[in-house]
């Protein structure tokens, strides 16, 4: 029992004794680590500070060698994050580019108009405002490609609802000669005539939702015609073009002959220039012939002989410095003369002469305020003869009345391709007035083709 | 008939003939190849510039002058990579002049010579006015004044082989003042390296991937479209927390963007010519960069 608790207390006062001695032993090596490790810290921190400033001296030389690089022009190699050679711009090549222009309506009218006839005048079955609430417009599908290195083609066709029923007109559809010399070009195929100013506009580069008056009245809406066509441009500094076509005569104000080939010849003059950086301007010369045989009105009288249109129009644009993307001024007027040479039939009736000279205009302006914004007014008018008592009831019947109308129009453009508009039309065109408010959109995507002047 | 016949042929051949003498005419569509086909064509070249460097060559309109221009033209130069795609179509169309059709040697498009940047991956208008092919604005690295140079000299050459060597000659004498003054550039540009700047429109890749400059932002979100004030804001926290020094605009862009930035930040407006006539300093190309860089220097950290 005595030799046990001796133990015990040895092992106690061993332990007690012995652990100092250990832990003394075991600080020592600890000290000795630790020492180890800061030097092994100090020597990485030393090589990480030298492999710093290698890479800074790599970095400074790779720069400066850059610098000479770039001044000895040596970086004519190829750059990184580049496109390869010109075949991007080939990519193309063999498709036509295809545009699509959307173009939808909202109209309401103060009074619908039973009867959308101008009193005094035969109109073409399109020439009407269009039918009140929301519609579609010409929903337009545009082709355009070069044929081969001497000729180009176009095509465009128009998608149009009509009570339910699409119709598809093929707006244009022509061929033109791309590589004739002096100035000269041809063109064969359905196409707008060159005559007047917005004529040869597609509707929906037009600065208003409807056409004028003068254009509805007396082209019905567009002059659109199967023909050739060859204009010319002088080769002077100031723009002189001479255009001229023979043309089948089937558009307002003609009816095509079936029999003969050419119902219907133009001939035209555009002379354009600029004055200074801000100003340009455009004035034309323009006259149409055309036949009709039996053409009827929507009362169901008739009228056969010969209809002519003499059109002057002048056109002049103002953009600050020649920079119009902030604002913008477009002034434009036309004066047309109409003039009817032949027998007309009135429904149930005989057939009388008829030789009478219309007149009609329109003046309208464009102003962008800001980019994006424009506001614009137009006014036009249509003037006829009286034709007596013969005539009254008929169509050609004036009810000594004198047709006009009044727009005003704010559009915004967010981008070159989407456009919407507001339109507020007095229109008087008829003895009883009416108001007009029409919202538009006109959109496009795909290819877009550059727009005329 | 047969006399009207020979009548109109020998007045076409006196046209002709009345031509053949002057001197080659050419149209420029921007200033920057204006000056250039000057330098390199000399008292043998009559060149017409198109545009002016307050105009934004995006958005030009067809005007009939420019018609009557092009029908007279033996050689259009212009940039080419979409950037006239609104209306020098409209002018080779209307002109009627074979010699500066697409395809033919007298239709020269600078940016088939250079390396483009800015190749969209995708294109959608939703992204704003992006040009398929590349960015188009090119002129402002002056290794693309230098390629389109050495290829315009052999398209007057072909074009106009009458005076040949006259265009062989001068290409060689501007190549030569050419790389002097790319040396000089590249000296003086060095202090402009990693500098941080804001852009109205993307204008300045060229510029910024020559220099070295790091675009932060840009105040037209999508190219050619306007800011909207959520993205000016962005746009200006972006510029507050950065090293940002300047905003750059070219001579057609409206100042008020770039003043409404530099009123509430360190940065400041830069004007820079952006071509040829952009500034008093830039009459020349020689003038263009060394104002560019006169300029850029000015706001240099």
């Amino acid at each position: 029992m005595l030799a046990m608790r001796t133990l015990a207390w040895a092992a106690v006062v061993g332990v007690t004794v012995a652990s100092p001695i250990a832990r003394a032993e075991e600080e020592s090596g600890l000290d000795a680590l630790r020492a180890e490790m800061v030097r092994m810290q100090e020597e990485h921190q030393r090589s990480l500070r030298a492999l710093e400033d290698r890479v800074l001296r790599a970095e400074d030389v790779a720069r400066n060698a850059e610098a000479r690089v770039s001044a000895a022009h040596a970086g004519d190699g190829p750059v990184p994050d580049v496109a390869a050679g010109s075949s991007r711009t080939l990519a193309n090549t063999f498709n036509p580019s295809i545009g699509v222009v959307l173009d939808g309506r909202y109209r309401a009218y103060s009074r619908s108009p039973s009867d959308p006839g101008i009193p005094g005048f035969a109109l073409d079955g399109e020439a009407g405002p269009g039918s009140e609430g929301i519609s579609l417009g010409e929903t337009e599908l545009q082709f355009d490609a070069s044929i081969d290195d001497k000729f180009r083609g176009s095509l465009t066709l128009a998608l149009a609802d009509d009570g339910g029923t699409t119709e598809t007109e093929l707006e244009n559809a022509f061929i033109e000669t791309a590589a004739l010399a002096d100035g000269l070009t041809l063109r064969g195929g359905r196409f707008f005539s060159g005559i007047g100013y917005l004529n040869a506009h597609h509707a929906h580069t037009d600065n208003f939702t409807d056409r004028p008056l003068m254009y509805r009245t007396f082209l019905g809406g567009q002059l659109a015609d199967d023909g050739v066509q060859a204009r010319w441009v002088a080769p002077t500094d100031l723009f002189i073009e001479i255009g001229g076509e023979l043309l089948r005569g089937k558009g307002f104000p003609g009816n095509a002959s079936e029999s003969s080939g050419t119902g219907a010849w133009t001939l035209y003059a555009h002379v354009a220039g600029d004055v200074g950086t801000d100003h340009s301007w455009r004035t034309g010369l323009s006259y149409l012939t055309a036949d009709a045989r039996g053409r009827s009105t929507g009362d169901g009288d008739l009228f056969s002989g010969t209809a002519d249109v003499t059109l002057v129009d002048a056109i002049y644009k103002w953009a600050p410095n020649g920079n119009s993307t902030e604002r913008n001024l477009t002034l434009q007027a036309e004066v047309a003369r109409f003039d009817e040479d032949g027998r007309f039939t009135p429904m149930g009736g005989s057939a009388m002469n008829l030789d009478r000279h219309s007149y009609g205009f329109y003046a309208q302006g464009v102003y962008q305020f800001c980019r994006g914004w424009r506001a614009g007014l137009r006014y036009g008018q249509l003037q006829t003869e009286s034709l007596g008592a013969a005539y009254s009831g008929t169509t050609l019947d004036r009810m000594s009345h004198r047709p006009e109308q009044w727009s005003a129009m704010m559009d915004w453009t967010n981008s070159e391709f989407g456009r919407i508009r507001l339109q507020y039309s007095l229109d008087e065109s008829a003895p009883r007035s009416n108001s007009r408010i029409t919202a538009q959109y006109v959109m496009s995507f795909g290819a877009h083709a550059a727009h005329k002047y | 008939m047969r006399k009207g016949l020979a009548l109109l042929a020998l007045a076409l051949s006196l046209v002709a003939a009345s031509e053949a003498g002057a001197a080659l005419r050419v149209v420029a569509c921007e200033p920057e190849w204006g000056a250039l086909v000057t330098e390199l064509g000399g008292d043998a070249v009559s060149v017409y510039v198109a545009t002016t460097a307050l105009q934004d060559p995006h958005h030009i309109e067809a005007r009939p002058s420019l018609i009557a221009k092009v029908r007279r033209a033996r050689l259009v130069v212009c940039t080419g990579a979409e950037l006239e795609v609104g209306w020098l179509p409209v002018l080779v169309r209307q002109a009627g002049n074979r010699h500066v059709q697409p395809g033919h040697p007298g239709y020269f498009l600078a940016a088939d010579h250079v390396p483009l940047l800015d190749v969209p991956s995708s294109v959608d208008r939703s992204e704003g006015d992006v040009h398929a092919s590349g960015n188009p604005h090119i002129q402002n690295d002056p290794r693309n004044i230098q390629r389109v140079a050495t290829a315009l000299a052999k398209r007057l050459t072909e074009v106009d082989p009458e005076h040949a060597d006259h265009y062989r000659s001068r290409h060689t004498d501007f190549e030569a003042r050419w790389t002097t003054a790319m040396t000089s550039w590249a000296e003086r540009a060095v202090p402009l390296r990693g500098m941080q700047v804001v852009v109205h429109h993307v204008n300045w890749v060229y510029l910024e991937h020559w220099l070295g400059l790091e675009r932060i932002g840009a105040l037209e979100p999508k190219p050619g479209v306007p800011p909207m004030s959520s993205h000016l804001a962005r746009l200006l926290k972006q510029a507050a927390d950065s090293d940002a020094r300047a905003v750059l605009r070219t001579p057609y862009q409206d100042a008020r963007a770039s003043d409404w930035l530099t009123e509430r930040t360190q940065l400041t407006a830069v004007m820079l010519p952006y071509t040829v006539g952009g500034t008093d300093g830039a009459g020349d190309l020689f003038g263009l960069f060394d104002e560019t860089l006169r300029l850029l220097l000015k706001v240099a950290p």
